[in-house]
């Protein structure tokens, strides 16, 4: 992120420094005007006004930052670049390209050096959509650029008043040079800026009514988000919170994909950098890099930028939103965030909320997930944010602050658990613990475009998985031979769905996507597992025999395979066969 | 350089110095006392009136007549080739009696973080030797992988048997240890320092020692002193360097002391709110450079306090590190060593270093079969207290046999066993395995099993 056009205003200095919070006074600044601090020019922002002394947090290290130093004031906000070049790239908390970072200044982060968000000197080809002549609004479409696969919509700024087009003209242009004008004058480059603590304007919010697949079982299955919607992921350390994200960034048939690694592990960046750009879509088979933003402001860079960017990635999603684009937004972890928040507020000796926490600490977190949402976009069209945060709450106590003031907001809970992941049952999300509120709201699409059974299928099953967990309470004390014969089967079947259809292997080719297709083909086998076995019973064979049934032992193998059709059938069929042999010997 | 002498106030280890001319906040402090000893100290917080020090050593001796010397620069780090085979103290001088180290270069101890952008995907496997590390909770170079343990529990044997049969086979790269240790006792770093001098791997080593009675606040700077030395060996010399901190615990009771002098606000449990960011610091200078030759692989070592992994340190180290290695006392108290509890350990990075072309195809799905397996097998013990072995379905009874039979056979090993990986480790993982009925190893494709299952090897 680059701040070119400095006012003139009076300059300042420095007055204390401690850690990543500094004081200087003399300086003619407001709220969050970015400011450059120090003989190095390190990039700050305004957090608090006292009388003279005006607060700043400084995005980069401050060791060796004395007072006295001066202090500039650039009067212009925090703010992103948008514009053709931003899919694709990799950038820390503050819109600067990592791999440009390289070049400059090697393999380590040094500080005092900046970078532009979006390259300036490479040319697009841009078409023009309108004609001289045509009216266009803020956000009015007037042109487009193949990006990648993606095309990229060129728009009026939201904040450019609109009118007649005076003059447009197709061709090759870097994104600072003017492609229209209106009759006013006004200019319009490919490239705008807008301030990352403001909300872009839409048209208006609509409810969901259609999923995000994710290709994941227990997610699509039993508790879906919607396209729009919010979800929340928290769970202990070693439960899975980043292998769900990176899944759901990898899979969900959102468009575009903005991923950010808030203060986590740099070699797991590394890992979704290397592994990203070879994975494929699975419907469109081009390389799933080409729709994604990446993040990344690891656990030991500059606490001041980690704060800064979920900002950073939330309005480059909505700027994508805003073209008409379904956009997904994952955040791992929101707590790293709020502990940045922490840390910055205890600096400033502010009176602190509970555990620390600033007091604002509520309103921050809703205002991030309510720039959320499925609008009607300044032009028009329909467009979506969803976005999914990963809570880290300590100890895997869900009581803390962040995910209480979390599960206020979103629609959407995924409890991650730890005991499900120490016997490696994965995705391990407790099925007990989670909700979605979409159901209602989605299942006339699920009724549509999968089977009008499946929502009936889905209720079933997660009837048989409560009554299994009110089962296993009894055998806890009992032992499985003491239980009714017809309850045995329930916790044999129980062990199917949680085994067959929940499991699923993140790191197996086949499995790591499930279609919803075949989501509805394995539940239904399961189901059909049942019937028989509830039947069989009832005619006298005892579950044991059941249990023991050897085509299920092969169910999971379905899960494997991609063309598992014949496979499954096979399945039903040697199953079929073997109850009425049963049947007929009871 | 100017030496003040106003010196208003003393608290703890902090030092506040008036009428300054301007510091630069963490720049080195030297500080010189009455009877002509020095002292060195870090800057804190820095303004025009007031400048807080922070001093690494005790502030005993050091009064209002004391002076103080701003260096103008940030603390660095004399390092060289030569530093293999030296002990120096927390603070990084020679305490072997050897002569002074004559620098080849001099660092920054705080490190610059790595771009994500540059760093290397860690995939290399290192066979520690040790089956519940290598075949369940692999360690692979560029790592952090703490060792979660308690007061009392040999944590500290594994440590060296990781540091003495650490490799990566087929492997002929330079590799080095780096062993810092930050508030242990007098007879700990004696053990320590016995084994490597015993196995030689004293030659290929540096060692920091900051013991108990040593200054607590010195121990902040102990493991960036150990880390910097490291990156030296690992990024400019290309080495593959194994980094022990012990014990990490000691260091953040260090944190928090600096904190209450500063009269923070503290976090939970009386620690700094900034103890996730400091902490951070340390365990993220683990990794690989993309195109460079070296590593940084880390071991630090950890005791919960009241065998809590909900505390303070456990928990936050777990949010930073790739994984953790938990130490249990309930295998101790059974005679088990290694007593590794499989079930809430973990290495995240497991995946990148194992299958075809790092260890054996089977790996992945060999270990998920044992850590469900076992994980059964454990959950009917509970079981069996209530209602006894003979309410068990056929079924179970096998499970919680498995459960023993892992202990016994799969976690304990020899304090000098060095199992290999293909046929020490995931073969005896089959040969557990082959105790269950085929159909119940779900977890594992029928290709796989028709290979390495012992039964089916056999024909």
């Amino acid at each position: 992120m680059e701040v070119t056009e400095t006012k003139n205003q009076a300059g300042g200095v420095l007055k204390r420094v401690a850690g990543p919070v500094v004081t200087a006074v003399g300086l003619d600044a407001h709220m969050y005007d970015v400011v450059k601090v120090g003989n190095e020019e390190l990039m700050g922002e305004v957090i608090k006004v006292d009388g003279e002394a005006i607060i700043i947090q400084v995005y980069e290290d401050t060791t060796g930052l004395r007072p006295g130093e001066p202090v500039e004031n650039t009067g212009l906000s925090l703010a992103v670049e948008l514009g053709p070049g931003l899919l694709t790239s990799i950038y820390d908390g503050i819109q600067r390209p990592l791999a440009v970072l390289v070049d400059k200044m090697g393999s380590f982060i040094e500080r005092g050096v900046s970078a532009p968000g979006i390259p300036r000197d490479k040319k697009w080809e841009f078409r023009p959509l309108v004609k001289a002549g045509d009216e266009v609004k803020p956000g009015s479409i007037i042109g487009e650029v193949q990006e990648t696969n993606i095309v990229h919509r060129i728009m009026v700024p939201p904040n450019v008043k609109g009118g007649k087009i005076r003059s447009i003209q197709g061709g090759s242009y870097t994104v600072e040079e003017t492609v229209a004008t209106l009759e006013d004058g006004t200019e319009i480059q490919m490239m705008q800026r807008w301030p990352v603590r403001v909300p872009r304007p839409v048209g208006e919010k609509k409810n969901p009514t259609i999923p995000l697949i994710t290709g994941q079982r227990i997610l699509d299955g039993l508790f879906p988000i919607a396209k729009g919607g919010t979800a929340a992921i928290p769970g202990p350390f070693g439960s899975g919170k980043t292998v769900t994200q990176q899944q759901l960034a990898k899979w969900s048939d959102a468009e575009i994909v903005v991923y950010i690694g808030c203060g986590e592990r740099g070699n797991e960046m590394t890992e979704v950098l290397t592994e990203f750009p070879e994975l494929q879509d699975p419907k469109s088979g081009k390389p799933l890099m080409e729709r994604t933003i990446l993040i990344a402001n690891t656990s030991n860079m500059p606490v001041a930028a980690r704060e800064a960017s979920v900002y950073t990635g939330i309005t480059i999603a909505e700027y994508f939103r805003d073209m008409g684009y379904d956009v997904s937004l994952m955040a791992d972890s929101t707590s790293r965030w709020a502990e940045a928040m922490r840390e910055i507020s205890s600096r400033l000796e502010e009176m602190p909320g509970e555990e620390g926490y600033p007091a604002y600490l509520a309103a921050r977190l809703s205002e991030f997930y309510e720039r959320s949402g499925l609008v009607t976009t300044l032009n028009g069209d329909s467009g979506s944010v969803s976005v999914i945060g990963a809570v880290s709450p300590p100890g895997g106590d869900f009581s803390e602050p962040v995910t209480q003031n979390t599960l206020r907001i979103v629609k959407v809970f995924w409890a991650l658990d730890a005991k499900l992941s120490q016997r490696r049952h994965f995705p391990s999300i407790n099925w007990l613990n989670s909700y979605s509120l979409y159901l209602d709201s989605l299942s006339d699409w699920y009724d549509r475009e999968v089977s009008p059974e499946w929502n009936l299928l889905r209720t079933w099953a997660m009837e048989v998985l409560q009554k299994e967990s009110e089962l296993q309470e009894i055998v806890q004390l009992v032992g499985s031979d003491a239980l009714p014969e017809a309850e045995q089967i329930t916790i044999e079947v129980a062990r199917l769905i949680r085994e067959v259809f929940l499991q699923q292997n993140a790191y197996d080719a086949v499995d790591t996507f499930c279609s919803m297709s075949k989501q509805y083909d394995m539940m239904k086998a399961i189901r059909a597992y049942a019937d028989q076995a509830y039947a069989a019973q009832a005619a006298g064979v005892t579950p044991t025999q059941i249990i023991t049934i050897k085509a299920k032992n092969d169910l999971p193998q379905v899960k494997f395979v991609q063309d598992y059709g014949p496979m499954l059938d096979g399945i039903l069929k040697s199953m079929e066969a073997e109850f009425t042999q049963l049947r007929s010997s009871a | 350089m100017k030496e003040y002498r106003t010196i208003n106030r003393i608290a703890g280890p902090l030092l506040f110095v008036q009428k300054t001319e301007p510091i630069g906040y963490g720049e080195l402090v030297n500080i010189t006392l009455a009877d002509g000893s020095t002292k060195r100290g870090q800057v804190l917080d820095t303004s025009d009136e007031l400048v807080v020090v922070q001093v690494f050593e005790t502030t005993a001796g050091i009064g209002r007549d004391s002076g103080v010397r701003f260096t103008g620069e940030a603390i660095k780090m004399p390092v060289g080739r030569e530093m293999l085979g030296r002990i120096l103290s927390g603070g990084g001088k020679p305490i072997d009696g050897g002569p002074e180290i004559v620098p080849e270069k001099r660092l920054d101890i705080t490190g610059a973080a790595i771009n994500p952008y540059a760093r290397g995907s860690p995939e290399d496997f290192i066979q520690t030797g040790i089956s519940t590390i290598d075949g369940t909770n692999t360690l692979v170079r560029g790592q952090k992988l703490p060792i979660f343990s308690a007061a009392g529990l040999p944590h500290n044997n594994i440590a060296l048997q990781i540091a003495r049969q650490a490799k990566v086979p087929g492997s002929t790269e330079e590799f080095a240890v780096v062993f810092a240790a930050m508030g242990i006792t007098k007879e700990e770093a004696n053990a320590f320092m016995q084994d490597f001098e015993r196995t030689g791997a004293l030659e290929r080593a540096v060692v920091f020692l900051n013991l108990a009675d040593d200054p607590a606040v010195e121990r902040t700077i102990t493991p960036r002193l150990a880390l910097t030395t490291a990156e030296y060996l690992a990024f400019e010399l290309g080495m593959h360097v194994l980094v022990i901190l012990t014990d990490m615990t000691n260091y953040c009771e260090a944190l928090r002391q600096i904190g209450a002098a500063r009269e923070e606000v503290p976090g939970r449990r009386g620690y700094p709110g900034y103890m996730y960011t400091d902490l951070a610091s340390i365990y993220e200078r683990a990794g690989i450079i993309k195109g460079g030759k070296g590593s940084v692989t880390q071991i630090p070592i950890l005791t919960m306090p009241g065998d809590d992994i909900t505390h303070p340190i456990p928990d936050l180290t777990g949010y930073i590190t790739e994984g953790q290695i938990v130490v249990s006392r309930e295998l101790h108290r059974k005679g088990i060593y290694p007593p590794i509890n499989v079930l809430p350990s973990l290495s995240r990075l497991m995946n990148l270093g194992i299958g075809e072309g790092h260890t054996r195809e089977d790996h992945k799905k060999v270990s998920d079969q044992l850590y469900a397996a076992y994980a059964e097998g454990n959950d009917l013990r509970g079981l069996v207290a209530i209602v006894g072995k003979d309410a068990l379905s056929e079924r179970d009874r096998m499970f919680l046999e498995f459960a023993d039979l892992f202990e016994g056979k799969f976690v304990r090993q020899g304090i000098d066993e060095d199992r290999t990986i293909g046929e020490g480790t995931l073969d005896l993982g089959w040969n557990l395995l082959a105790t269950l009925p085929v159909e119940q190893l779900s977890r594992i494709d029928r290709e796989l099993i028709e290979k390495y299952h012992p039964k089916f090897r056999a024909k």
